[in-house]
């Protein structure tokens, strides 16, 4: 990330593409969107991240043109795309439920849309062989959608609305059912098309990992709105609130008291238990409640007290979750208060150091996490 | 299967004499020899012949399959219509007042449908004749085909449409590329379902036809006051076939599609 300069966001003259102004989206009295700010740049591949009803078909369906908000406006490029039909807007969209057309072969299916263009036959012929190679589905380019597998026909839907080549592309859940290689191995043909042609992604996922990789911002949403909207890397380590820090990767939270101490910021939390200490947040006042989010990797799992941890809590190992290369150990201190902590298995299992019932030190030094205010 | 009690089979039985014996007396008799209608006197197919060569017949033959030809087509577009917008507007004040009146035909009396459909055709100074039987037709036949319809328009996917307009395609592209053909054997069985109602009607065909066109069961029904005769036979038979072969169609298209979709979900569900 940090060789990419990539950052229209963070320049104050750039234009966003498309523009959410207080957009609401009501379903009866039911409020799906609310109140919702975005901007969108040319180039990115902007990824949203939230719980399942949280919105996110909403709001790609409001680009596409098929829902209109029920207050304020979307601009794509500076101009209200509210009169705009779905038919003329150069947005193609990815359909959570595929959408294929039965009747049509997967050839068929994929060469519709450059049909509706007029374009010449052997032009057309030519892109869909290409969109084929590219999902690697040759085979079944004569098949008709219920004569393929579910991960196949994820693919047809994501050739199909790839193959007009838009300036914007909506794609929801698009890797979902696809195994875990072939579903790396098309994100980066997704990132691959976006540095060949410009495309604008918006791209929703559960898939944590795929928002990571793939995403220049991550916008994390729960009921209609928008939590926090940063790269990567920064909703990562730097979450805004405990629900976004929860909702991205596994996390300890710990709730206690602000005690700010100069240029560090301590929090207790247990009578038996050394305060935390870790960078300031601004306008923490003493005695006020506060969270601190810690992930499980940035935790040190010891059999003596390190002397020079910042942080250093003793407890007890309560249960080993081995994942293969890493072994994620939940430990239990003595006010009852559980902490994950990973290691990398560089061991082979029947010799790791610690087992059930062992006594272990925890430590993390003073800026592995952060204090948040909610 | 289980064995079926003496009972199920006496009444299976019944139901079905009472259902069909008359059609298949008329059937038989059809190929008496004799002029009476009542007595068997050997086969022949002698009042075939000379339906053939009854110009009165042939030419009532020509006016109904004339007017069930364009009033089912007819009624196709319109009732097809008619459901896409039943199934499509979704909720709005009156909405069950509307899909009621869309219906209510059906359970009309028809003598009440034809007598209003003529007063309606005369206050308009509109001469009687093939064009208003078309007419009538249309009315009654399109609510048949908008429940044929609809009843598969509801399980009709709605983003396959909105699929086909995202990809560049004008509303009635995506219509014409997309639903209509999903839906399209369901239409057919509506325009057969239709024909046959249309080929049936009696009442209302009299009610709103005019001296220069009579229907195929009109001319039976003013023969048969004049007495019965075997070549009325013959010609109801011919005609009983008729209509079966478009029910029976009708309803294998329909059940073929089940089947398909069906089995479709299947091997989807499987695949998934
Ligand atoms: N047409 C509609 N009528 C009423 N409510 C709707 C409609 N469409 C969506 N909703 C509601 O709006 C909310 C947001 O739906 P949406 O489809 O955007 O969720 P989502 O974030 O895409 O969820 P998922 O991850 O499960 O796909 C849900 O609570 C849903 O029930
Ligand atoms: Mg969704």
């Amino acid at each position: 990330m940090a060789l990419d300069a990539f950052a229209p966001w963070e320049d104050p003259t750039a234009k966003p593409l498309i523009q959410f102004q207080n957009v609401t989206k009501r379903f009866g009295d039911f409020t799906a969107i609310d109140t919702l700010n975005i901007d969108i740049f040319e180039r990115e591949f902007f990824a949203l991240l939230g719980p399942s009803g949280c919105g996110k078909t909403t709001m790609m369906r409001m680009l596409a043109g098929f829902e209109t908000p029920t207050e304020g406006s979307i601009l794509l490029a500076g101009q209200d795309i509210a009169p705009v039909p779905p038919n003329k807007r150069a947005v193609n969209m990815m359909f959570q439920s595929y959408a294929l057309f039965p009747h049509l072969s997967i050839w068929e299916n994929i060469a519709f849309g450059l049909r509706r263009d007029r374009l010449p036959k052997d032009q057309i012929a030519a892109r869909v062989e290409e969109m084929l190679r590219l999902t690697r589905l040759e085979k079944f380019a004569s098949r008709k959608p219920h004569q393929i597998s579910g991960g196949q026909r994820q693919r047809v839907a994501l050739a199909r609305s790839l193959a007009k080549a838009p300036k914007l592309l909506l794609l929801d859940e698009p890797l979902g059912a696809l195994d875990k290689k072939l579903r790396q191995e098309t994100q980066f043909e997704l990132m691959d098309i976006q540095e060949k042609t410009g495309t604008t992604f918006v791209i929703v996922t559960h898939d944590q990992e795929e928002a990571m990789t793939v995403a220049s911002r991550v916008a994390v949403m729960d009921h209609g709105q928008i939590i926090q909207v940063a790269t990567p890397d920064v909703i990562y380590e730097a979450p805004n609130s405990t629900y976004v820090a929860d909702f991205i990767g596994e996390v300890n939270l710990i709730t206690g008291k602000a005690d700010p101490k100069g240029d560090a910021l301590h929090m207790h939390w247990a009578e038996a238990q050394p305060a935390i200490v870790g960078a300031p947040l601004e306008g923490a006042q003493a005695g006020q409640e506060l969270h601190y989010a810690i992930r499980p990797e940035k935790v040190s799992i010891s059999a003596e007290k390190p002397t020079d941890a910042a942080n250093a809590v003793q407890g007890k190992v309560l249960d080993i979750a081995y994942l293969g290369n890493i072994s994620t150990y939940h430990v239990e201190l003595a006010g009852g208060q559980i902490i994950k902590a990973q290691a990398a298995n560089s061991r082979r299992i029947s010799r790791r150091a610690f087992t059930w019932e062992d006594d272990v030190w925890l430590s993390w030094t003073a800026t592995a996490g952060v204090f948040l205010e909610r | 299967m289980r064995q079926m009690s003496w009972f199920n089979v006496t009444s299976l039985t019944l139901g079905f004499a009472f259902l069909y014996l008359p059609m298949l007396i008329l059937m038989i008799f059809s190929f008496n020899e004799s002029k009476l209608v009542t007595v068997w006197a050997g086969f022949s197919t002698k009042w075939y012949v000379e339906l053939i060569n009854n110009r009165a017949f042939l030419d009532a033959a020509w006016v109904t399959l004339k007017v069930a030809f364009i009033s089912s087509t007819l009624a196709t577009v319109l009732g097809t219509m008619a459901a896409i917008v039943m199934v499509r507007a979704g909720r709005f004040r009156g909405r069950t007042l509307f899909s009621g009146m869309i219906y209510a035909p059906m359970v009309m009396p028809e003598v009440i449908t034809g007598l209003s459909l003529l007063l309606l055709f005369i206050s308009l100074g509109m001469d009687r004749g093939v064009f208003t039987i078309v007419l009538a037709h249309t009315t009654f036949s399109m609510c048949y085909v908008s429940v044929v319809v609809s009843s598969r328009l509801v399980s009709f996917d709605q983003s396959l449409e909105e699929a086909a307009l995202d990809l560049g395609s004008t509303p009635f592209e995506a219509f014409r590329l997309v639903t209509l053909p999903i839906i399209a054997p369901s239409v057919v069985s509506g325009w057969l379902l239709a024909f046959t109602l249309s080929l049936d009607d009696l009442v209302i065909a009299s009610f709103t036809s005019g001296p220069s066109a009579t229907t195929l069961p009109m001319k039976i029904w003013s023969s048969v006051r004049l007495g019965v005769s075997p070549e009325i036979n013959a010609l109801s038979t011919i005609m009983i076939l008729v209509v079966a072969v478009g029910v029976v169609t009708a309803s294998l298209i329909n059940k073929r599609n089940v089947l398909r979709q069906r089995r479709e979900e299947a091997a989807a569900a499987k695949l998934a």
